[in-house]
């Protein structure tokens, strides 16, 4: 019979392995998935891995594969500080919504006057849209106890709605012939987020996030704020007892994820994305959940995951395309990494026993 | 009668190992129809491992039972319920939110319809001396109560045998002689009881037998009435025993000051604290006594900051800190153990260096501009846990790696190691063996020489009359006012606390 038992310590090798076992799990549940589906599992799974990386183009699917893990990280590793303490986070994508509407708008209003400190006061102004945007759920709960989880949540729809609105009217480009959507930041060097090296994908939102992550394992790690962040999650009772105040800490926490949402969103309307249109928003916000739990919400490993996350897109874009996979079966692979990566997640914790069968108790 | 009839239920051999550790190890003893049978043992003896094998939930590796002449092997406790053997746990798994007849009725396995049980119940309760009215709710139910609904429990099932696990670590003096009776009254009537306590005294005057176990093994079996408590205790060690010493203290200014203190509890079915005063010079050791459930942790939270007062209602040295937090009064030099080690006073999954900071953070020096230097905080750990004797690989373990006992050392050196103006400790000896208690009990003793008010607040007569200068009893949130401990006999204790239940009165004209 198998039997869970608890470590009396966590292992350090199992947190560190059951990543790398959930992905090898992916592969292979998701393997016989395309095989039903009719296409051979290992095409499959070196288009979605291998082909990006260094397949034939493999420099353009970098760029995109840098493009779409800087918000992620960015975004995750807001998230993860909040989901240490205990402080549940949901709606990322509206904070990232609103940080790209209030930046865009405050760069558009500048338009078309050059000047080196538009840029940054974009960007400011995109982490201030994403605080203000997650300050609701925060003081919310701190004055009513409502659920964060639900008014977060909530709240991404009507950051969506902003964003319609914003797209549809008071963003829209007075030169664009009526059809919906801002300025195109492409045609507004002030306001651009260019690559910092050529054609790399490499635009200030991806060194800002790996500065984050560095700057957000320091404080997780030495940091008196950070031991509270990880108290709390741990131990509410032992964290009151230590002096943490709850209040401070929602706010804190909130605060962090609204203000680097907001900046993944301010750096994806005025680079990769180029413009404000209905449908900028692609669901980073969500993903990035996912990716704060595939790095065990350790910032640094929230950087791997980040990147992970960013190659089954690129990749499944890619097989989508060549292979002519549905798009719907992408997005079962990408389920079932997490949930392999939640199921194996135990083992850090517990380990399996092979135990005694019941009878030879009973005969003594 | 012959030794063979009279016999109910024989241990043979009885060894059961966990990983590391053998729990118990060729235990062997008999206890005979209608025999109030001790069970005595250190905290970490094997009791616990012993009588789980007698009410199956967990089974010897080696070794056989008899119950009544025949082989006896549980499986389960409910098999052991039915072959006649009952147990009341120490702690009690009760629904506060149920009344005594529901909570009744979810512990029996085909259970009679609730008024035919109400009726069941007062009538033993009756027959037994153990008022207990079945409608009621047992939030509202002091733990002696509780630990009624738990005794009815048992023997509405008419046990041969009934085991009693510390049955009077929740209960004043006068509750205590109310439950002797009782089980005087069942042992007449021929049901045997294994009763396991390290209260000395107690045995002595209720049991007929004693085992006494020392690391797993039975060490000895006397007959408590023939021998002293003190013999019985270094029976139990397995060493001569130090009592902790005490200079004659000269005591200083004021340095705590409550005054009138009333708060709401936090706690669920918790008990509000009403207008608590006193005043506590520096050198001065305050013993707070009462039953758990009377206030105690509410009045930690309020003295540790957890809870917040009135900024005048808590005065440390003159300065009003009512209102300031669990960090701030750190600063200002009052620190706090909470009783509860796993999840309140020390975080399970976290190492002990990080439990090291937790609270020696805001007074040490161990940070700098916020960020936490993490090698002089293990320093800390490792010098508390070689000055407490902490049984532990090192600093880097998970806190709930380690025992009761040697997590309490570490949590009690944590804070007294720290040099603060005013102490304050919830059950500082809870669940330590006795060599461990009294080097704890030292520890505050010395502490309070070197000039550090404390206020221990314990369950423990013995540990208070040991320690405290002064004495004062927590009654319903009511906080008696302190009296020197010199001179206060057992009687008047009890009286302080209330007496019996059913006696609340008594308390407040105090």
């Amino acid at each position: 019979m198998l039997r869970l038992e608890k470590r009396p310590n966590p292992s350090r090798f199992w947190l560190w392995f059951t990543p790398v076992l959930a992905v090898l799990l992916t592969m292979t549940a998701a393997g016989l998935l395309f095989a039903a589906l009719g296409s051979n599992p290992f095409t499959v799974i070196r288009t979605i891995f291998w082909e990006p990386l260094a397949g034939s183009n493999a420099s353009y699917f970098r760029a995109q594969l840098f493009i779409k893990a800087a918000p992620l990280i960015l975004i995750a590793v807001g998230l993860a500080m909040g989901f240490r303490a205990g402080i549940w986070n949901i709606g990322a994508e509206g904070q990232y919504i609103m940080g790209a509407v209030i930046g865009a708008s405050v760069g558009l209003a500048f338009y078309p006057t050059e000047n080196r400190l538009i840029f940054p006061l974009m960007v400011a102004a995109g982490a201030f849209g994403g605080w203000a945007w997650a300050m609701i759920p925060a003081i919310l709960r701190t004055r009513f106890n409502t659920n964060e989880i639900l008014v977060s949540l909530m709240l991404v729809y009507v950051a969506q709605a902003i964003l319609a609105k914003a797209s549809f009217s008071f963003l829209r480009n007075p030169e664009g012939m009526g059809f919906p959507g801002s300025r195109n930041f492409s045609t507004y060097p002030a306001a651009r987020n260019f690559d910092l090296i050529e054609r790399s994908g490499l635009h200030w939102g991806a060194f800002t996030a790996l500065a984050v992550a560095v700057a957000a394992y320091v404080l997780l790690t030495r940091h008196g704020i950070g031991f509270q962040i990880r108290l709390a999650g741990q131990a509410p009772r032992a964290a009151r007892f230590h002096g943490v105040s709850p209040t401070r800490l929602i706010i804190f926490c909130l605060g962090t994820a609204g203000i680097l949402a907001g900046m993944a969103g301010i750096f994806e309307v005025s680079g990769p994305a180029g413009q404000l249109t209905e449908n900028f928003a692609t669901g980073y916000g969500f993903t990035a959940i996912i990716v704060a739990f595939l790095g065990r919400l350790n910032p640094l490993g929230i950087v791997l995951a980040g990147l992970l996350m960013a190659l089954t897109y690129v990749g499944g874009s890619l097989a989508e395309s060549r292979l002519n996979l549905p798009a719907a079966s992408i997005q079962v692979f990408q389920g079932m990494l997490l949930f392999f990566l939640l199921g194996v997640d135990v083992l850090t914790n517990y380990r399996i026993r092979l135990s005694r069968s019941q009878s030879k108790g009973a005969g003594a | 009668m012959t030794a063979a009839t009279d016999e109910l239920l024989r241990l043979e051999g009885l060894t059961r190992a966990y990983p590391g550790v053998i729990a118990n190890s060729d235990v062997s003893f008999t206890i005979r129809t209608g025999e109030i049978h001790a069970l005595l043992g250190e905290n970490g003896a094997g009791k616990s491992t012993l009588v789980k094998m007698i009410y199956g939930l967990v089974r010897p590796d080696q070794g056989r039972m008899l119950l009544s002449g025949r082989p006896y092997a549980p499986g389960r406790p409910a098999e052991a319920r039915r072959q006649g053997v009952a147990m009341v746990f120490q702690h009690f798994s009760l629904f506060e939110a149920l009344t005594v007849a529901e909570n009744v009725a979810l512990g029996m396995e085909t259970p009679p319809p609730l008024r035919i049980l109400s009726g069941r119940i007062r009538e033993v309760s009756e027959a037994y001396g153990l008022p207990l009215d079945p409608a009621r709710h047992v939030g509202d139910l002091s733990a002696g109560e509780r630990q009624r609904v738990e005794i009815i429990r048992c023997l509405l099932q008419d046990p041969k045998l009934l085991i009693m696990d510390e049955p009077t670590s929740v209960l004043t003096p006068q509750e205590v002689e109310i439950l002797f009776g009782t089980l005087r009254q069942l042992a007449a009537a021929g049901t045997s009881i294994l009763y396991i306590s390290h209260k000395l005294e107690e045995i002595r005057s209720l049991c007929d037998e004693a085992t006494i176990l020392r690391r797993g093994r039975v060490v000895a079996t006397c007959t408590p009435r023939e021998r002293s408590a003190r013999e019985m205790a270094e029976l139990m060690v397995g060493a001569s025993l130090a009592v902790p010493s005490r200079s004659p203290a000269t005591h200083g200014a004021v340095a705590l000051q409550v005054s009138n203190l009333s708060r709401p509890s936090p706690i669920p079915f918790g008990t509000p604290l009403r207008e608590i005063s006193f005043s506590l010079a520096k050198g001065e050791i305050l013993g707070i006594a009462g039953v758990a459930g009377n206030g105690q942790d509410e009045l930690l939270l309020a003295l540790s900051g957890e809870l917040r007062s009135a900024p005048g209602a808590i005065t440390l040295n003159g300065q009003p800190i009512g209102a300031a937090g669990p960090a701030q009064r750190r600063k200002a030099g009052l620190v706090a153990a909470p009783e509860d080690r796993y999840g309140h006073a020390a975080a399970p999954d976290m190492s002990l260096t990080e439990n090291a900071w937790l609270t020696a953070g805001a007074r040490m020096p161990l940070s700098r501009n916020g960020f936490v230097s993490w090698g002089k905080v293990r320093d800390f750990a490792k010098a508390v846990i070689r000055d407490y004797d902490v049984r532990t690989p090192g600093p880097d373990v998970a806190a709930r790696a380690l025992s009761g006992g040697n997590l309490q050392k570490f949590l009690m050196g944590r804070e007294l190691q720290q040099g603060a103006d005013v102490i304050v400790i919830n059950q500082p000896t809870w669940g330590v063996d006795a060599a461990a208690a009294s080097a704890i009990r030292q520890k505050i003793l010395d502490c309070a020489a070197a000039g550090a008010a404390v206020v221990v607040i314990s369950q423990d007569l013995d540990e208070l009359m040991e320690i405290a200068d002064t004495f004062a009893v927590l009654n319903a949130g009511r906080l008696t006012a302190p009296r020197p401990i010199q001179g206060l006999d057992t009687e008047q204790i009890g009286l302080m606390m209330g007496g019996a239940h059913g006696m609340e009165e008594a308390h407040l004209a105090n």
